[in-house]
């Protein structure tokens, strides 16, 4: 039994990191309903990003974390005005078509960089021992940046005056236009955030497992089911699902091959869509 | 009635010069060439009855191919079953599944009916991973006794190529037919607008999952075909993802909704494709330059070549359909 | 006269919000029944509750003797019940003729391609679309996209046909041909349900009126009874007692 719970607290650390990934998949699709599947990609560049940076300055990782955000909204400004900004009027398969080739390059590119070969960020963090446990600090340090992250989002989205005004395009963009705010800029300031966010978590990922160019595309799985989960746009709703997406997979896997667990995810995401087509916490986009 | 459309006959002379050259000289290299054309022309045409008749995007295509594989290979080599029979059973039972799968996931709409659908190819990869009698993640191979009831190896590789030529010929006239029948009408209407479509009296569930499972059938067919061909099979060439993205951008380079358009994309960008494989320099650039000719694609010609076409010649539209 | 639809005690809530509470009605065979009251008070979704959009959450609804509460929409239409749409839906990426020959295939009728052809065809005669057959939908103006939403019900050989706010957009000479397209529906045997805001139209056009407010029913009648009630003026006009206080002002 106690190797379950610390399996479970372990899946809430890890968790945190899939909330925040999830958020960046949520924020854009909630504000203009487009599907990003450049996900995935950008979490495996966040990855590699953090591997090239701590090669290049052995410092503290988690510091790390501010040039990668950096580098991940100019990404996304680059990847929205690129595939997104064009597509952004037509019916959702053609954003999901531009997006998808967008990832295609992207892992292209990156196949023929990185092959296919694992990497590691050796950068380690002391760890809590509490009694018989003992919990990893990169594990818990992820986690408590995961959590920053999302309230500095969570601060940005609520407090400060852009953040309103991208709230208020994903409630109404022709209204806010009418308001005088330019979709355009807070379209396309929103997808660089998502990017970044996006980025980011990749970034913490790889400070806690090995990883290769491929290693993208489950925590995009990942994200999808948390964002249906926790409905859209709802930044915290997303670390809270990632949470218990974490503990549900840190209760598994002592009992489960870990290849099931994809499949499980899969089955997770279609359950609930039927179910809940609201999202567990708010609002859905029509898909 | 189909005998009046063109590009029936258009088919039926393309299937027939594309038995009639290589078999002319005994060209095995031209034919090895053309029968991955032809795979390429079934797997776009019977992607294009989901994409571009109904609107609904499907990323994991390729399952039925793999599967369609996996359960006709085991039949014609471990039971020593014909080969016909064998694939044309396989063609069924993907059919079968795809039928129920079907009914499940296409209550999903757009984007999430297209995640789930890369969904149901992982989860098939994984389970035929942990599958015993099909060989785990070895798979399973064809011993040369398997070629003998057609005639020893070399003929049977002759005759598996006609087969293959038959499935793409039957491959576009199936589009064809459904193009012009009221079943396609009901489709096209789903694909404009769903919601629409159902008030007008459309039964878009039952329709939806008779097309996923109709573009089914023929990809595993002629996953029966190729894998007996080339003598093996195993999880990870059956289910491989990116010929299920390389099926979308052959359709969206040819023009969706159109029956020459996911021939055209198929043969081309098999050509493309090749001919990158084989280029010391690009082979690595495989999957960009496939990213590349898909976006711009999306951008700026959603209609692909096909598209473009009737838009110069507003007239072809009628012909070359 | 036989009642071809009757509404009964039809309940429609969304989370908190009781857009239809407990109406009833019936529309006789034959009749134009209007269906009127302030933005907001219900009358699309109760369109929507008749061919099955939405599921009710209270009542029934009927059609020619049989239960149809809760029948998905693609059958509702095979059981003789047509309907518009408020903001029209053409399926844009087709021509007028297209659109129209699905309606004539999968409506009551359930033709084939080439009869329902023809009868498209017939009906874009009567609505006055018939040159325009071969132009994609998209092309059409306002006026033009709502007479092929009312062609596209009528190839569906309906029993009863919901109009639902078939006037907005037009101009008064369009208004005056779909009015009179409307009456010569009515005329060739088919029973109309209509929602609509232009008081001329539906005074001139219904047999009879009912009046939603705030989800209820809150009058039915003669057009001229239902035009005298107060607290249909009132619902409309929004203050209290303003029937009298516009009395008292004489």
């Amino acid at each position: 039994m106690s190797g379950i719970l610390a399996s479970m607290i372990d899946g809430v650390l890890i968790g945190a990191v899939y909330g925040l990934a999830a958020m960046g998949l949520s924020l854009i699709w909630g504000v203009m309903d487009v599907i990003n599947l450049t996900h995935g990609a950008v979490i495996a560049l966040g990855m590699f990003g953090m591997y090239l940076l701590f090669a290049a300055f052995p410092i503290n990782a988690y510091l790390l974390l501010l040039p990668i955000i950096a580098a991940g909204l100019v990404l996304g400004l680059i990847i929205y005005w690129t595939s997104v900004h064009w597509v952004i009027d037509r019916p959702q398969l053609a954003s999901l078509l531009s997006t998808f080739a967008v990832n295609m390059i992207i892992i292209g590119i990156g196949t023929a960089i990185w092959s296919t070969s694992p990497y590691n960020v050796n950068f380690t963090i002391r760890g809590i021992t509490i009694g018989a446990y003992t919990f990893t600090g990169n594990h818990i340090a992820a986690a408590i940046a995961a959590v920053v992250i999302a309230l500095a989002l969570e601060l940005f989205l609520y407090r400060t005056r852009p953040g309103k005004a991208i709230r208020a395009v994903a409630d109404n963009r022709e209204a806010a236009e009418l308001m005088g705010i330019s979709s355009t800029m807070v379209l396309a300031l929103a997808f660089a955030i998502g990017i970044a966010v996006a980025a980011a978590s990749g970034a913490l990922v790889s400070t806690l497992f090995p990883f290769t160019i491929l290693s993208g595309a489950s925590y995009q799985m990942k994200s999808f089911v948390v964002t249906v989960l926790a409905g859209l746009g709802k930044p915290f709703g997303a670390l809270v699902a990632g949470v218990l997406l974490g503990l549900l997979e840190g209760a598994v896997t002592p009992f489960i091959a870990v290849s099931w667990i994809p499949l499980i995810e899969f089955g997770l995401f279609v359950v609930v869509l039927v179910a809940f087509p609201r999202g567990i916490f708010g609002k859905r986009a029509t898909a | 009635m189909i005998f009046r459309r063109p590009v029936f006959w258009l088919t039926l002379v393309f299937a027939g010069l594309m038995i009639a050259i290589p078999l002319h000289n005994n060209n095995v290299s031209l034919r090895e060439d053309l029968i991955l054309v032809a795979v390429a022309i079934i797997l776009a045409s019977n992607l294009n009855l989901m994409i571009g008749y109904t609107g609904y995007v499907n990323f994991g295509h390729i399952v039925f191919y793999g599967l369609g594989g996996y359960i006709g290979l085991y039949l014609a080599t471990v039971r020593g079953w014909n080969l016909v029979l064998s694939a044309l059973l396989a063609g069924l039972a993907v059919s079968l599944c795809a039928l129920l799968f079907g009914f499940g996931i296409l209550r999903l709409r757009g984007a999430y009916f297209a995640l789930a659908t890369i969904g149901i190819l992982v989860a098939v990869q994984s389970f035929v991973y942990n599958f015993d009698p099909w060989g785990r993640s070895t798979g399973l191979y064809v011993s040369f006794a398997a070629y003998q009831p057609l005639g020893g190896a070399r003929r049977a590789l002759w005759i598996t190529y006609f087969l293959v030529i038959a499935v793409m010929a039957l491959s576009m006239i199936l589009s064809l037919a459904i193009k012009i029948s009221k079943f396609g009408l009901g489709l096209f209407a789903i694909r404009e607008d769903e919601d629409a479509a159902v008030v007008l009296g459309v039964n878009a569930t039952v329709y939806k999952a008779i097309i996923y499972s109709v573009s089914a059938f023929l990809p595993a067919v002629a996953g029966t075909l190729m894998f007996y061909k080339n003598g093996m099979i195993d999880p990870s060439i059956a289910f491989e993802f990116m010929l299920s993205l390389e099926g979308i951008v052959m359709l969206m380079l040819g023009g969706k909704g159109t029956v020459v358009g996911a021939a055209l994309g198929g043969g081309l960008y098999e050509k493309l494709r090749s001919y990158l494989l084989t280029s010391p320099k690009l082979s690595n650039f495989h999957l960009v330059i496939a990213g590349v000719l898909l976006l711009l694609v999306v951008l700026f010609a959603p209609g692909g070549l096909i598209g473009w076409l009737y838009r110069l010649v507003p007239r072809s539209e009628k012909v070359i359909e | 006269m036989t009642a071809l639809l009757e509404v009964s005690g039809v309940t429609k809530r969304f989370g908190g919000l009781l857009a239809v509470s407990d109406v009833s009605f019936t529309l006789a065979e034959g009749e134009i029944l209007g269906l009127i009251g302030p933005n907001g008070a219900g009358k699309t979704t109760l369109f929507n509750m008749v061919n099955g959009v939405y599921k009710l959450n209270a009542g029934k609804i009927s059609f020619a003797g049989q239960d149809i509460t809760n029948r998905p929409p693609n059958e509702v239409v095979h059981l003789g019940i047509a309907r518009t749409h408020q903001i029209v839906k053409p399926l844009y990426g087709m021509t007028v003729l297209e659109n129209v020959t699905v309606g004539a295939c999968f409506g009551r009728d359930s033709l084939q391609l080439k009869p329902a052809r023809k009868v498209a065809l017939e009906v874009l005669e009567r609505v006055g679309l018939a040159e325009r057959a071969d132009t994609p939908a998209r092309s059409l103006t306002i006026a033009g996209k709502k007479r092929l939403e009312v062609a596209r019900a009528l190839a569906a050989h309906p029993k009863l046909l919901l109009l639902d706010e078939v006037l907005a957009g037009l101009n008064p000479t369009e208004v005056e041909l779909m009015i009179g397209m409307v009456r010569s529906i009515r005329d060739s045997g088919i029973s109309v349900l209509m929602i609509e805001h232009l008081m001329q139209a539906i005074m001139s056009l219904s047999d009879r009126i009912v009046v939603l407010n705030l989800g209820s029913k809150l009058a039915e009648g003669r057009p001229q009874e239902v035009v005298n009630n107060s607290d249909v003026v009132e619902a409309y006009l929004g203050f209290p007692d303003i029937v009298d206080k516009l009395r008292g002002v004489q």
